[in-house]
């Protein structure tokens, strides 16, 4: 799954971010290609949420490049990365309770004919999209404050699907997620790696980070800490890579004291 | 329940039919908890209770609501459904209820608009200034105090959605300042009479005498309806999606037949069907029309369901903000015309009293939610209905003007005890 040579779909090159006096970001790389999924991990604070804000635009980093697909590009605006084929699925969902499933899946990029909403062909492309996903739901037409949280979610991220996005950015897709549902959203994870969509998939949850991804970004403190291959990788290692339990007291004196036995 | 999602029998219209079983292909399996509609009259009557058992009351209420008020008010005077009566009834609620009409969007939006009474106000003095004292040709000045509405309206919606003033706050502030300004410009007189054969006071006093205007009208109304769900239904059919079987469509057909033909045999017992009914309606259905066909009245519905989701969508959410203020604004301003109409004056009272409150409580007894993300501009119409129909029968009976407050403030709160309990009906079975 992982591929060496091809030109990543989006990479950062040195990102740095910074909101006054904190340095959220520090020179920051990440790479993603076609087909592949990314978890994107670390503890609260790590930075997570602030390089996932730059890649969508939403907060413009203030240093580093950032590539799509070899070009050097800017994202300025929610806008310009939705243009390039970024989407983004956030953790509180931004659907719409009171529109029903077809509503929400064309918010914002409604067909229209005629100046009139095409209703009929709207209804019928969310069932095509959601038949080939195979996220079942009780029907399209009823409101989404409706469907279960496992449902949302994947109405949530069908919904990104519609603009035919190169790279899918999943913020804690499984957070307050049953054991089932969160079984389905893996899947519907998997589906887009078939499709050949890059996928970045922030969680805290090892089991899923495991489950799903096929390389593991670690951030901490607002820098890399290294990526992993998940199939040659402990969840062990993995997880002192984020708490930082390789470098601590204990670690640097069991350097020092091995470094002083030579 | 039967596995068959409403499709119709018989066969799928040709060349649609790869794409009718691709999808069909796609549904066969069907989940157990799935919604299923059965087809034709039972599966209606099932899907209506379970809508009903769920907390989707939507205009039932207030249906029932009028049939009662009417029955009441009959009982105790046989001239309450006259011919005379009901006309006066409906020509009476026009302004009020093109008022309403611009509060049904500002409560889709989950805000309030407390102004729009003095901007009715303000809108009758400008057109009374401009056309009386300057001499300004009718048509001009109407399309002037129209434009002031509009123009108010955007002030509010500019102070809400730029400045992030509470709307609130902006139109209690609007209230108190438009209603100043009025009392300004209409001087030291304080009445302006209008011209008695103007075209102003020809709004709410002009008949179409002749009974086939009525009766087409009627006619009109129902074919297109029938027609235009019997287009939906059959694209619907061939795009391979849930349809309506003829069935139902006639069912529905007859239940806007029934009353369409009823009223319109009422108009023409009396003088003919008045104008500004025919105004009335044309602005509650094309606004109607702009609110769920259109992708504007999408995100306005959107806005009130959550703002965050409708801005990460992409939409721009002070322009939709600004334009609807701008639209109660500008139908505020249309109603505050009418009854200027009627009173054939612009006064220091216009637009004061309980007008504000009426057009407010209007939109909620029609059944659209305080709460935001829910409305129809058929809820103004019925619900003005309701409260006109109180005033009239209150009238005829000679009861005070203190019991009749006293009776509208009880059908209110009824009202908003309704849409807070189907409210939390909805919540509880997980529909709201």
């Amino acid at each position: 799954m992982i591929h060496v040579s091809a030109t990543p779909v989006l990479a950062l090159r040195g990102v740095s971010k910074r909101f006054g006096a904190v340095q959220a970001l520090t020179d920051v790389e990440l790479e993603i290609h076609p087909g592949e999924v990314v978890a994107l991990v670390g503890d609260n604070g790590a930075g997570k949420s602030t390089l996932v804000k730059a890649i969508a635009g939403v907060g413009p980093a203030d240093d580093g490049a950032i590539e799509w697909e070899g070009r050097p590009v800017t994202i300025d605006r929610p806008h310009t990365a939705q243009g390039l084929g970024i989407a983004t699925v956030y953790q509180d969902l931004a659907l719409c309770d009171n529109l029903d499933v077809v509503g929400n899946l064309f918010l914002g990029r409604e067909i229209v004919r005629a100046g009139i909403l095409d209703e009929v062909e709207m209804e019928r492309r969310s069932r095509e999209l959601l038949a080939t996903l195979s996220i079942r739901i009780p029907s399209v037409r009823i409101p989404v404050a409706s469907l279960s949280g496992g449902q949302r979610q994947t109405v949530a991220i069908a919904r990104s699907l519609l603009g035919e996005p190169k790279v899918v950015i999943l913020d804690e897709p499984t957070a307050a997620l049953g054991v089932e549902q969160t079984a389905q959203v893996l899947d519907l994870v998997e589906r887009l790696r078939e499709r050949d969509l890059g996928v970045i998939l922030i969680s805290h949850n090892m089991a899923d980070v495991k489950a799903v991804a096929d390389r593991v970004a670690v951030l901490r403190l607002g820098r890399n800490n290294g990526v992993f291959d998940v199939r040659t990788t402990s969840q062990e290692e993995i997880i002192s890579a984020i708490t930082g339990a390789t470098d601590n007291a204990v670690t640097r004196r069991a350097a020092r004291t091995t470094e002083a036995q030579k | 329940m039967s596995a068959n999602l409403s499709r119709t029998e018989g066969d799928p219209v040709e060349g649609a039919a790869s794409d009718a079983s691709a999808a069909e292909g796609a549904v066969t399996v069907v989940d157990p908890r799935l919604l299923v509609r059965q087809q034709g009259f039972k599966g209606y009557l099932d899907d209506f209770g379970r809508k009903l058992r769920s907390g989707e009351l939507g205009s039932l209420p207030v249906v029932i609501g009028l049939i009662i008020i009417a029955l009441v008010f009959q009982f105790q005077d046989t001239r309450f459904l006259g011919a005379q009566n009901l006309n006066n009834l409906f020509v009476d609620a026009t302004g009020t209820g093109l008022i309403a009409v611009g509060i049904v969007f500002v409560l889709i939006l989950g805000e309030i608009d407390l102004s729009v009474g003095s901007v009715s106000g303000l809108a009758s003095a400008v057109f009374a200034v401009l056309n009386v004292n300057h001499g300004m040709p009718e048509w001009e000045a109407l399309i002037l105090a129209v434009l002031s509405g509009a123009l108010v309206g955007a002030f509010h919606g500019f102070f809400f959605a730029r400045i992030g003033v509470p709307a609130f706050v902006v139109t209690l502030a609007g209230l108190l300042g438009w209603n100043g300004l009025m009392l300004q410009i209409l001087g030291s007189n304080g009445t302006i009479n209008l011209d008695a054969d103007g075209l102003l006071s020809q709004l709410t006093n002009y008949y179409f005498s002749d009974v086939a205007v009525a009766y087409g009208v009627a006619l009109l109304a129902v074919v297109a309806f029938f027609g235009l769900s019997f287009l939906d239904s059959r694209r619907r059919e061939a795009a391979g999606v849930p349809s309506r079987p003829l069935s139902e469509i006639v069912l529905r057909t007859v239940f806007v037949a029934v009353p369409a033909f009823l009223i319109a045999w009422l108009f023409n017992n009396f003088k003919g069907l008045p104008l500004a009914v025919v105004i009335f309606l044309a602005f509650v259905i094309g606004l109607d029309f702009v609110l769920r066909r259109t992708s504007y009245g999408r995100k306005v519905f959107a806005l009130g369901g959550s703002v965050e989701a409708a801005r990460r969508a992409g939409i721009n959410v002070i322009a939709i903000r600004i334009s609807v203020f701008a639209l109660a604004g500008t139908m505020a301003a249309l109603g505050g015309l009418f009854l200027a109409s009627q009173l054939n004056a612009a006064n220091q009272s216009s637009g004061a009293g309980s007008l504000l409150m009426n057009a407010i409580a209007a939109a909620v007894i029609g059944g659209t939610s305080l709460f935001g993300g829910r409305g129809k501009t058929w809820s103004a119409l019925l619900g003005v209905l309701v409260i006109q129909a109180i005033a009239s029968g209150m009238a005829l009976l000679g009861i005070a003007a203190a019991v009749q407050q006293m009776i509208t403030g009880a059908v209110l709160l009824a009202a908003v005890v309704i849409d807070s309990v189907s409210r939390k009906t909805q919540k509880t079975a997980g529909r709201a």
